[in-house]
């Protein structure tokens, strides 16, 4: 038995992607009440959901405060049923540690941070189904919910997944495709400056395809925003219809 | 891309667990038909499928597009290869199932559609909107694939239809099922699709009649529910699995016994011991190679292998009966050589291939059913049908296996092609070509387009890249009649206690760029194969015999690896260039021994070879002393006639002082790229490796040593050389050889590995004693493995740019996988050709010559003839046959005894050795005792040597 072919010569990723294509896009803004803004995002089958509170008080130890700018504090945690295999904890793991730190770098460079100083900004995503591009569904979940919480940002925050097979770079990788033993590229941008904020690579490949992978992850960042930009202007259509029917 | 569909399955963990994997499946309206006809799809100008196709079919007269079902590409490959089948659509349920269910199959249909793209179109029907089919709650995978297959055959039907309206009725094209299943085709025909059984269809196509003889042989017809089962019927696929997870039952390769067709054994994944089988119903059909589930039987029946030596001589067809076996295998020793025993009971995954060999002659000639007889011993023999027997009977063919059904003595297959007429030399050295799967084509237009054009010179640039060392005076030392000169030397003093010394490594990889066409092929064929008359080249002609041979008074350009020495061989100082040389001369062992020992000689090359054999003298004594081991294989060489190009001589090839200097720098230039590499590349040195064997791998060569009063530590390499320099008998001098054969058979096969993937602890290399080891061995080049050496090292020290594979550890790795396999199957090839070459030998004489026991078996003396490194049986006794004088046989020794002669291992004796014309087609080398004389069993020496064959006056040395 050959392994499966992640990209088939009829040009067909395996779940019947071209490599260029994103996986569908479905997200609900203002889904809880509690909080101060809040999304629920699916990139195919990765399905996250984001909390956002503040800007408030420093809540613990007063000596997080930063006395020119706010304090962010990122969450990142995975619903134990979200693989198919029950994972044991939630959060606290070494690696939800530094997707943690990973979106507390991010978010500090696109909130206007300026504007609240010591006082603490909490985001807080759960992977609730986890099908590759986990932290890239996390990133742009924690946008739109900061979106939704009015948050003043300086651009908005996307990210994508890009990765190579056959010398083709692939767009926004499921898990499968990432299982398959390829380099996957994680790329967060501010589209309109086009500043990169994150960047990681799961092993080493080499420079030669750097280029392309990383045009490919730019260019599906670029589509994520596009497609979250229409989702943010449908919802505030909505908003704001509501607000005058009330 | 409008819909989204989940595909939601049940797939079990490695734990045991039962996972709920959900995955998505996207469904497309941008999927095209790829028919000419088509006005709906939006294609461009690939179109496959014809707008009037052609057929030559009586079963089907009017213009139509063949979808075949994957049972037909599972069981029919070898037909659907004709030129006969056009306008083909391939759906990828079919693809995919293949893929899962046939590794082989799948390579090859892929094979086909990339040599005959005009003619198979792939649809994606799995991805279409129109033609996914979702899984029924309680249908079986198969049935829902068979369903998807229909579906599309009636989406085709609908979607040409609406192009096609206003067409004359009969013109229309007809969308037809061609399928294997029985339940399919009636399902098929009752939603109105027309469907064929593929073996009617392909007998109804009158443009090519003789395509029906390939397809593969179908069981069903032969009513054999009706009769009596011979074998022990095979476990379902689940029950297997569910006995594996248990340890009830046992996963592992099935390798047939070499001398005996009626035993195997089966080597399972992490343990030491394999597991012995005995007879037809224990083996039950399993053909060597097959992955198979085996069951121990219970410890009181365990046995030992029978030491009989046994072969499936029916000339004839005996029909569907097993004959009686427990003579065959009665005796087996009981007690202390008792080793697991089991039986098959499933077979988990089937490796069968093609294979070369001969129509066994039938009785009945003009009959259809035929027994095929492999040219490897340990494929059973096949029964065909074939309308062809009296042209065959005379060819080599090749022939697949179809199934082996429990009521058939022999396994079922079809013939796929015919290679030439037996006994003749291209059609024999074809067959081992095909046998060892050697890629031997002629190189490709596109490989040729990549070498330079003549007349070659090297450019003043690339000189200037260069350290010009056309200076020194570099030789080569090599066989006789080599054309292709890998690697020169070079030594001169520097100072009184300074030597510097070189070695000059043909640059192949300035030729051979990476990722073009030429080092694709390359890489596929993976090494030059040497075969005793001709050699299949890696790379084209032009640059292993030209301008990557490092011939005499030619500048060429080389990779030089430098060292200063010490008068007592310690490295100093170790570099690495690319260079330009100029080789003064090429020596052949033989001479460069001449200039080394003849004091006359005081010329500059002579000084060279001298001041390299004393070095060479010292780093060998360091390595051994270091526990080396110096094992033997017997080398022959064949003189050859050069009118005939029949061998008309055996020599067996001397070992001379200059061959061990050669080989020795050969070694240290490998051990310094090695180390270079390894430290540059961590992760992605490809390096040559040879692991320690398992203590288990020895014992034949202890018993052997004991039964000559010797005790041997295995324990390490160190201590193996040493017992095995001190195993010395003078009254039987060859005896040291034998068990440093016999120890050769007990290492592991050293293999190559890219090192990200092996602990820096088991890079040593225990043959060699040496602690870090390239890929390549001797020669230096002519292995696609020194090229990717070159490269890395071009990078290691700044000449050239990496490029992604070469750094990528999983690409490498894969790589290696191949070469290592190409390399075992040069090997096996080369091994081939050295007996081929020994019948031809042998054709006309008979000879009486020295040989030794290497092994006592029950029924049958195992003997080496050291002269043409040959090895044969002499059987003692064979079945049925109460002729011969009796035997005793003491199984602890050990030992055969008939009156007052006793023969034991190692013993030496006198053989008289022939050619077996008994069976004209399958001819094989005849091996009878001459001496000691036993009456009943000994053949009369022969003074002379008969030799119908003038001997002619030139000879030519062949490789
Ligand atoms: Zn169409």
């Amino acid at each position: 038995m050959s392994g499966t072919e992640l990209l088939s010569d009829q040009g067909l990723r395996i779940d019947g992607r071209k490599p260029n294509e994103l996986r569908r896009i479905r997200c609900s803004l203002g889904i809880f009440a509690q909080a101060d803004g809040s999304a629920y995002l699916e990139q195919g089958n990765t399905k996250v959901l984001a909390a956002v509170y503040g800007p408030h008080e420093i809540r613990g130890s007063k000596s997080k405060a930063l006395h020119d700018k706010a304090f962010v504090n990122c969450q990142y945690s995975t619903a134990t049923f979200s693989m198919g295999e029950r994972k044991r904890r939630p959060r606290g793991d070494r690696k939800s540690t530094e997707m943690s730190t990973h979106l507390e770098e991010t978010f500090a460079a696109a909130i206007r941070t300026e504007l609240y100083p010591r006082s603490q900004i909490d985001i807080f995503v759960e992977v609730l189904q986890a099908d590759g591009g986990n932290y890239t569904t996390c990133v742009n979940a924690a946008m739109m919910a900061l979106v939704d919480a009015g948050v003043p940002l300086k651009d908005t925050v996307v990210s994508c997944t890009a990765s190579l097979v056959k010398d083709t770079p692939l767009v926004d990788v499921n898990h499968v495709e990432q299982s398959g033993g390829s380099p996957e590229l994680v790329v967060s941008i501010l589209p309109h400056s086009g500043e990169i904020v994150y960047m990681s690579l799961t092993q080493r490949f080499h420079i030669d395809h750097l280029s392309k992978v990383l045009d490919t992850a730019i260019k599906g960042c670029k589509d994520i925003g596009v497609i979250l930009k229409e989702i943010m202007k449908g919802h505030l259509t909505k908003l704001d219809t509501s607000l005058q029917a009330s | 891309m409008d819909m989204l569909t989940s595909k939601i399955f049940l797939r079990k963990t490695k734990r045991g667990k039962v996972l709920k994997v959900v995955r998505e499946h996207y469904l497309r309206d941008d999927l095209w038909c790829g028919s000419d006809l088509c006005k709906k799809c939006n294609q461009e100008n690939s179109e496959v499928l014809d707008d009037a196709p052609l057929s030559s079919s009586t079963l089907c007269a009017c213009p139509h597009y063949v979808v075949v079902d994957t049972n037909v590409v599972l069981h029919q490959i070898d037909v659907l290869e004709s030129p006969a089948w056009k306008n083909v659509i391939v759906l990828q349920t079919v693809l995919e199932e293949t893929r899962k269910r046939s590794t082989n199959n799948f390579k090859k249909l892929k094979e086909i559609m990339a040599t005959r793209k005009d003619n198979f179109y792939v649809f994606v029907n799995e991805h279409h909107k129109d033609t996914y089919v979702e899984r029924n709650p309680g249908e079986s995978a198969n049935d829902r694939n068979d369903r998807a297959i229909r579906k599309a055959c009636s989406w085709y039907q609908t979607h040409l239809e609406e192009s096609q309206q206003g067409r004359d009725k009969k013109k229309k094209i007809q969308i037809i099922l061609l399928t294997q299943d029985f339940k399919n085709r009636e399902q098929a025909l009752k939603e109105g699709i027309p469907a064929y059984k593929v073996d009617e269809y392909v007998k109804s196509l009158k443009d090519f009649p003789d395509l029906q003889e390939k397809l593969a042989a179908s069981h069903s017809e032969d009513n054999a529910e009706n009769r009596e089962p011979l074998f022990p019927e095979h476990w379902a696929p689940t029950r297997i699995m569910t006995g594996i997870k248990s340890g009830k039952l046992l996963q592992g390769i099935f390798h047939c016994s070499r001398e005996n067709f009626l035993e195997g054994s089966v080597s399972v994944e992490g343990q030491d011991k394999s597991i012995l089988l005995q007879g037809h119903a224990s083996l039950n059909r399993a053909v060597d190679g097959d992955i198979v589930a085996v069951e121990l039987l219970p410890e009181d029946k365990w046995t030992s292998p029978s030491g009989i030596v046994l072969e499936d001589q029916e000339d004839q067809d005996p029909g569907d009966q097993i004959e009686k076996e427990e003579a065959l295998l009665s005796n087996s020793a009981k007690g202390k050589d008792r080793q697991p025993t089991g039986k098959v009971v499933g077979i988990i995954r089937r490796k069968w291939r093609q294979y070369c060999g001969i129509l066994l002659p039938s009785v009945l000639a003009e009959g259809t059913r035929h027994l095929f007889v492999p040219a490897e011993r340990k494929i059973p023999k096949i029964r065909i049908e074939t309308r062809q027997a009296a042209t065959l009977s005379s060819q080599k063919i090749i022939v697949a296996i179809d199934s082996w059904p429990r009521t058939s003595r022999y396994p079922l297959g079809h013939f796929v092609r015919a290679l030439g007429n037996i006994g003749d030399k291209d059609t024999e050295n074809e067959v081992l070509l095909l046998e060892h799967d050697v890629p031997h084509h002629s190189f490709p237009e596109t490989v040729l387009a990549c070498l330079p054009s003549m007349p070659w010179t090297i450019s003043q640039e690339e000189v200037k890249r260069r350290e010009d060392l056309r200076n020194l005076d570099i030789c080569s030392v090599d066989p006789p009649g080599c054309t292709d000169i890998d690697d020169a030397l070079h030594f001169r003093e520097l100072s009184p206690n300074l030597y510097e010394i070189g070695v000059h490594i043909a640059d192949v990889s300035h030729f051979v760029r990476p990722d073009t066409a030429l080092d694709k092929e390359a890489a596929n064929r993976g090494t030059t194969v040497y075969l005793v008359d001709r050699r299949i080249d890696m790379v084209p002609e032009l640059l292993s015999s030209n301008l990557c041979s490092l011939r005499p008074d030619q500048e060429r350009l080389a990779f030089s690896v430098i060292w200063e020495v010490t008068p007592n061989a310690e490295i100093k100082k170790t570099r690495f260039t690319k260079s330009v040389i100029r080789s003064r001369r090429a020596f052949t062992y033989a001479e460069a021994q001449c200039s080394i020992d003849d004091p006359l000689q005081q010329n500059e090359l002579a000084k060279s070879l001298r001041g390299l054999n004393k070095l060479a003298k010292i780093m060998k004594k360091n390595r051994m002393d270091k526990g080396a081991l110096q094992l033997s294989s017997p080398e022959i060489r064949f003189e050859v006639s050069t009118e005939t190009n029949d061998p008309i001589d055996v020599i067996s090839k001397p070992m001379l002082d200059t061959n061990s200097m050669v080989e020795e720098f050969m070694l240290l230039a490998n051990i310094s790229v090695a180390e270079h590499i390894f430290k540059h590349f961590p992760e992605c040195a490809v390096l040559r490796r040879h692991p320690v064997p398992p203590e288990s791998n020895f014992e034949p060569f202890l018993k052997a040593g004991k039964t000559q009063g010797f005790t041997l530590d295995v324990s390490s390499n160190k201590a193996l050389a040493a017992s095995l320099d001190a195993a010395v008998k003078p009254d039987n001098v060859y005896m040291n050889t034998m068990l440093r054969i016999l120890a050769t058979r007990c290492m592991m096969q050293a293999v190559y590995f890219s090192s990200g993937t092996v602990a820096p602890v088991d890079f040593y290399h225990y043959g060699l004693a040496a602690p870090i080891i390239l890929i390549s061995h001797l020669p230096f080049a002519g292995l696609y493995a020194d090229l990717l050496v070159h490269r890395l090292l071009a990078v290691a020290i700044g000449a050239d740019v990496t490029y992604a594979d070469l750094l990528d550890r999983k690409c490498v790795q894969q790589l290696c996988n191949n070469l290592n396999y190409r390399h075992k199957m040069s090997q096996y090839a080369q091994r081939s050709s050295v007996a081929l070459h020994t019948h031809l030998f042998f054709r006309h004489r008979v000879q009486d010559e020295d040989a030794y026991v290497l092994s006592v078996r029950q029924n049958a003396l195992q003997v080496l003839i050291p002269k043409y490194g040959l090895e044969g049986s002499i059987y003692l006794k064979e079945k049925d046959e109460d002729s011969k004088p009796a035997f005793i046989y003491n199984p602890d020794v050990p030992s055969q005894t008939c009156g007052n002669i006793t023969i034991r291992t190692f013993d030496r004796i006198v053989v008289q050795v022939s050619l077996d014309s008994k069976y004209v087609q399958h001819q094989k080398i005849a091996v009878h005792l001459v001496q000691p004389q036993i009456a009943g069993l000994s053949v009369e020496a022969i003074k002379t040597v008969n030799d119908s064959e003038p001997i002619p006056k030139k000879l030519k040395a062949g490789k």
